[in-house]
């Protein structure tokens, strides 16, 4: 069958095969290799991309069922080389050690933010309680999502004096 | 990898086109809404099918809470964060915002819906107890006109549901009583998980006594249980802590939990009472303004 989305802003249409998971598509025929493959049951989170704003795991959406929405992935957070500032806060605060649950992370970071610009701690551990991280003890993240918060209410005081 | 096997796809533009599609695809076709757990029954080949009709199109048409004078409507596209953050469901029946925190996780509830909660017919499915409690019945549509079902009908054993080849849930119709309130109680190994047990409760004052309370208990047994004993001994009585232990008895008498790797069956029965106990105990003081 074929499947057209948008991916990241780019319009793609792709001969697939119906049972094909989002997951896949995104790695294998796109070539976005970003988006990480995990545990295939939708329990790790490292898979997750968004669609039509909204963090999902795409090991449990087929490719066909995303057809027809936006999806965004982690390889869409950067804009003209400059790194969003959860990738930015991860970086400073050293939210990652291997990076396999990285991508996972920064898609419900940046969504988690978007919505709620200061989050608390909980709000925050509450947000990536569907997402396993076994490096880290998860305290780093938290530490880098909230590195983001402050640094985007930051320049956000900042545009507005 | 886990990938389902292959199948044919078809994606429904609205409840007219579902239930024609159905029609013509018959027994072979099934339905997805959110896909969170039929995606992973096609993965494991627990769930073979020739046709899958996505019918996440119809959000537009079945995802609503409408609150009306003795009733309370939700359309079975609603999804679980939707149910999580309405407020008007949370004041007529705080149980589901109890309920929904602790059903899997936030990115999850991003895509399952309640109509493909109750239509999996898990035995630890937490809407399913819910529900239950909360006396609702389902509004169930096919070509050949739609029929309303309780619960205790919609329910035809484990994963097993009214809902026929041809036939879609539409909408979950809940009564609205004065003076009640609800709580969901829920022991889990880890946070997202199945629950080793759940309780839902839901209770309703006349003055000092209660004029009607009811329970539903998850993961005790083959079906989500309703535990009309229990309504029988609270009504016309006085809230008390004693009052709690008897229900709390009576519904570890009454349920029929096995041994799995989630706990013995023991300490299920040991959770079925303490949980209704803490569930009514929260219903009624919620009933009393006191928030918790």
């Amino acid at each position: 069958m074929q499947v057209s989305m948008s991916v990241n802003g780019d319009e793609v249409t792709e001969e697939i095969e119906a049972r094909m998971l989002l997951v896949h598509f995104l790695r294998d025929q796109l070539g976005l290799t970003g988006t990480h493959w995990g545990c295939d049951t939708s329990n790790c989170g490292t898979c997750v991309v968004w669609m039509d704003g909204e963090p999902v795991k795409s090991c449990t959406v087929l490719a066909a069922m995303a057809g027809g929405h936006e999806v965004r992935t982690v390889e869409g957070l950067e804009r003209d080389g400059e790194l969003d500032p959860v990738q930015q806060g991860f970086m400073e605060c050293h939210g990652l050690q291997c990076g396999f649950c990285t991508p996972g992370m920064l898609m419900t970071a940046r969504a988690l933010l978007d919505r709620n610009p200061s989050p608390s701690t909980d709000e925050i551990r509450q947000a990536i309680s569907g997402q396993i991280c076994r490096c880290t003890g998860y305290a780093t993240i938290v530490r880098s999502i909230q590195w983001a918060a402050s640094y985007e209410a930051a320049a956000t005081v900042g545009s507005a004096s | 990898m886990q990938v389902p096997a292959p199948f044919e796809y078809e994606r429904a533009t609205g409840v007219d086109d579902a239930i024609a599609l159905l029609d013509r695809l018959g027994s072979a076709a099934r339905l997805v809404a959110g896909g969170h757990s039929l995606l992973p029954m096609m993965k494991l080949r627990l769930a073979n099918l020739e046709y899958l009709i996505d019918i996440n199109d119809l959000h537009g048409e079945l995802g609503y809470i409408e609150v009306e004078p003795g009733q309370l409507r939700v359309g079975s596209m609603t999804r679980h964060r939707e149910l999580l953050e309405s407020d008007p469901l949370a004041e007529a029946f705080p149980i589901f915002r109890d309920a929904e925190r602790v059903i899997a996780d936030p990115v999850v509830r991003n895509r399952g819906t309640i109509g493909g909660s109750l239509c999996q017919a898990d035995p630890s499915e937490d809407l399913s107890a819910v529900c239950t409690t909360l006396d609702a019945s389902c509004l169930i549509r096919g070509s050949s006109g739609s029929r309303e079902v309780t619960m205790a009908e919609f329910y035809r054993g484990p994963y097993e549901t009214a809902v026929g080849d041809d036939e879609i849930l539409i909408e979950i119709r809940i009564p609205v009583r004065p003076n009640g309130s609800s709580a969901y109680e829920k022991v889990e190994r880890r946070a997202g998980d199945w629950a080793v047990v759940s309780c839902g409760a839901a209770v309703w004052m006349d003055g000092d006594v209660i004029s009607d309370a009811r329970v539903g208990l998850a993961a005790v047994g083959p079906n989500t249980t309703g535990i009309p004993a229990i309504s029988e001994a609270l009504r016309g009585k006085v809230p008390s802590e004693d009052l709690y232990a008897e229900a709390g008895a009576i519904a570890a008498e009454n349920c029929t939990p096995s041994t799995d790797m989630r706990g013995s069956a023991e300490y299920k029965r040991h959770l079925a009472n303490e949980l209704t106990r803490r569930a009514l105990r929260r219903s009624t003081a919620r009933i009393h303004g006191q928030g918790v």
